[in-house]
């Protein structure tokens, strides 16, 4: 009988940031156990602690090179609660809404395109030298630059909202300290009806992908889970930029909504675990076992009512026939859901270019300060929440993030243990392309592992082999 | 010419891109643009593609010298993400997208301290910085004197 053994992917690639999979055999090379670890602390917590709250806001933005404006917007929120600014100006909320739909936008062009275009195109099996975004563009070479201009579409309405590509300073504690000039605002309607055609055809390829693989789509990852999103205050609709809570189970039922985000820490535990810096949050309502859930674009899907732009709507209504309404539990459907969410972006970004709003020039409030503030928002990846205290020198005292990664990690966990049961199980050997049926499955999520880590972030795919005793018996590195 | 400095400011050394970057583009040196970001991304390409000149600034690791320079051309890289682009990437990139392929140089800053959550350049980086600029200044004098001989 062979000896149990370990094999660890380290890091997985094409996703944002470190994570190292291991895949515990037993003797028969039956997986036992698959993990995905976050690798790196961040210490951001920490080393916010200090700082004025005025610069909480653009400070946050370092924590992530890839959705800085989803922190910056979360901590310019939470900052509206201790300045004691509950309603912002309608200019100010609409142009950290524009900010925000730039921003999401632009992240999910990237991560469709660029990073999970290569798997759906080529098959999760390909040689991985045919697995990379220059064969996207050998193959379609109109997509490849319809990536690059909806990705840059959406960075320029960053700029113009927040200031500056990094580093934007746009959103203030109160409200936003610029609005739109008019010919910024001509730019982008310019070629706004472009990005929306753009944003169609981008939803009918992840559309056509999902359902010509239904197969596939259906058991690859595929597990119930529960749901948590924002959704509208006023009628449940999709809502990336505020709301209230709302958590469904894996059959449609709610475990609660409406509830006011400030109440976040009642509603979520964060549990940890030995083997990872991340935590693994779960509803206290249903306990560990039960309580945990999913968020991001398949999850808003799930948890939204309705769309409230018409296009985007359409097609979250011809999503939800796949599941007769139900909640859809394949992980490989973020694909889908994460392009009905570029489109219901660019809808509003057009919407909100026709709102003379946003040339106001009351841009911020102030109100009777308070101690601590919590924000949340839907960032590309999902829900992120945002707290802090501060003293009575404006100086943070406290400070707790929930990621989007966070929130998704048992679910994460579990995608990786399902692959690896259906794929690598029973097989003595294992081959790249079983591997990156693994990192599929966490590229689905988009995870953003460990944000802001340019320097460091040179990721080959390491393949190491364990025996029992956890002594090294082989190891690969091989190109992307 | 296009100069692009990237890196995390809020990564100690890794600023050190940036922070070249932004000092030069306050001093608004003619026919140079100049951009500063996280890191490399698919629309460099786009903007690389209206230059013939293109200048990137990184920190760089284990450097034996205060900074390096050297002229770099398109390759396929080892490992293709977004969170690690190379700079041959992107010229590969601008070279299958757009069809063009600007001269294209790596100004490479040598960092010492990375690790840990922090903002500001490291004593030993700061001055890497200054001497790269002092050294950049003089390449772009004597680069732009060369390429008004060669118009002449």
């Amino acid at each position: 009988m062979a000896d149990p053994r370990m094999i660890e992917i380290s890091p997985v690639t094409r996703v944002e940031g470190h994570g190292k999979v291991t895949i515990h055999l037993d003797a028969e090379n039956r997986v036992e156990e698959a993990r995905l670890h976050i690798v790196e602390f961040r210490g951001f917590e920490r080393f916010i602690h200090g700082r004025l709250m005025w610069e909480v806001p653009v400070i946050v933005q370092r924590l992530c090179g890839i959705c800085p404006v989803s922190h910056h917007l979360a901590a310019a929120k939470a900052m509206d609660m201790i300045a004691g600014v509950d309603q912002l100006t309608p200019t100010a909320e609409k142009m950290r809404r524009l900010m925000h739909y730039g921003q999401v936008m632009q992240s999910h062009v990237l991560h469709f395109f660029h990073l999970a275009a290569p798997d759906l195109l080529f098959g999760f099996g390909a040689p991985a030298e045919k697995r990379n975004i220059f064969e996207v563009i050998k193959e379609k070479p109109e997509l490849g630059k319809r990536a690059v201009l909806m990705r840059k579409y959406g960075q320029e309405i960053i700029e113009a909202t927040a200031g500056k590509k990094i580093h934007g300073t746009g959103a203030i504690p109160g409200g936003i300290n610029r609005n739109l000039p008019l010919e910024r605002r001509d730019h982008f309607l310019s070629s706004v009806d472009e990005m929306i055609e753009w944003a169609q055809d981008a939803v009918k390829l992840a559309r056509d992908y999902t359902l010509e693989h239904e197969e596939l789509v259906a058991e690859f990852g595929s597990f119930p889970s529960n749901y948590l999103s924002l959704v509208r205050e006023s009628d449940g609709a999709l809502d990336l930029y505020h709301g209230n809570l709302r958590a469904l189970s894996s059959t449609g039922d709610l475990i609660f909504d409406q509830m006011p985000y400030e109440k976040y820490h009642e509603l979520i535990v964060e549990d940890v675990r030995s083997w990872s810096y991340m935590k693994f949050p779960f509803l206290t309502e249903l306990g560990p076992d039960a309580g945990w859930y999913r968020v991001g674009p398949l999850a808003r899907m799930n948890t939204a009512s309705f769309i409230d732009t018409p296009l985007a709507n359409d097609a979250h209504q011809d999503l939800k026939k796949v599941t007769g309404g139900a909640p859809n539990n394949s992980t490989l459907a973020n694909h889908w859901a994460r392009m009905i969410e570029v489109l219901h972006c660019v809808e509003k970004v057009k919407e909100l270019l026709s709102d003379p709003d946003l040339q106001g020039t009351d841009l911020i409030v102030t109100g009777e300060r308070r101690e601590e503030g919590i924000g949340v928002i839907e960032a590309p990846r999902g829900n992120l929440i945002h707290h802090y205290r501060v003293d009575e020198h404006d100086q943070v005292t406290y400070c707790n993030l929930i990621v989007s990664t966070t929130h998704n990690n048992e679910g994460m966990n579990r995608a990786v243990k399902d692959v690896a049961v259906k794929h690598l199980s029973g097989h003595a050997q294992i081959t790249e392309g079983m591997l990156n049926h693994v990192e599929v499955a966490i590229r689905a999520y988009d995870p953003c592992l460990s944000c802001a880590t340019h320097a460091l972030g040179q990721m080959p795919l390491k393949v190491e082999l364990f025996d029992a005793s956890g002594g090294l018996i082989d190891h690969r590195t091989q190109s992307i | 010419m296009l100069l692009i400095g990237y890196g995390n400011p809020g990564r100690g050394d890794d600023g050190l891109g940036p922070a070249f970057s932004e000092r030069m583009a306050a001093c608004a040196l003619p026919g140079l643009e100049v951009d500063t970001d996280y890191q490399l991304v698919a629309e460099h390409a786009l903007a690389m593609s209206g230059h013939d000149l293109v200048v990137f600034v990184d920190a760089e690791i284990g450097g034996e010298e205060a900074f390096s320079f050297k002229e770099i051309t398109s390759a396929s890289p080892e490992y293709l993400g977004s969170h690690s682009f190379v700079p041959e990437t992107v010229l590969a990139l601008c070279k299958t997208l757009y069809g063009t392929s600007p001269r294209a140089y790596l100004l490479g800053i040598s960092g010492h301290a990375y690790g840990e959550v922090h903002e500001g350049l490291s004593e030993q980086a700061l001055k890497n910085l200054l001497q790269a600029e002092a050294f950049f200044r003089n390449w772009l004098k004597e680069f732009k004197a060369g390429r008004e001989i060669a118009d002449a």
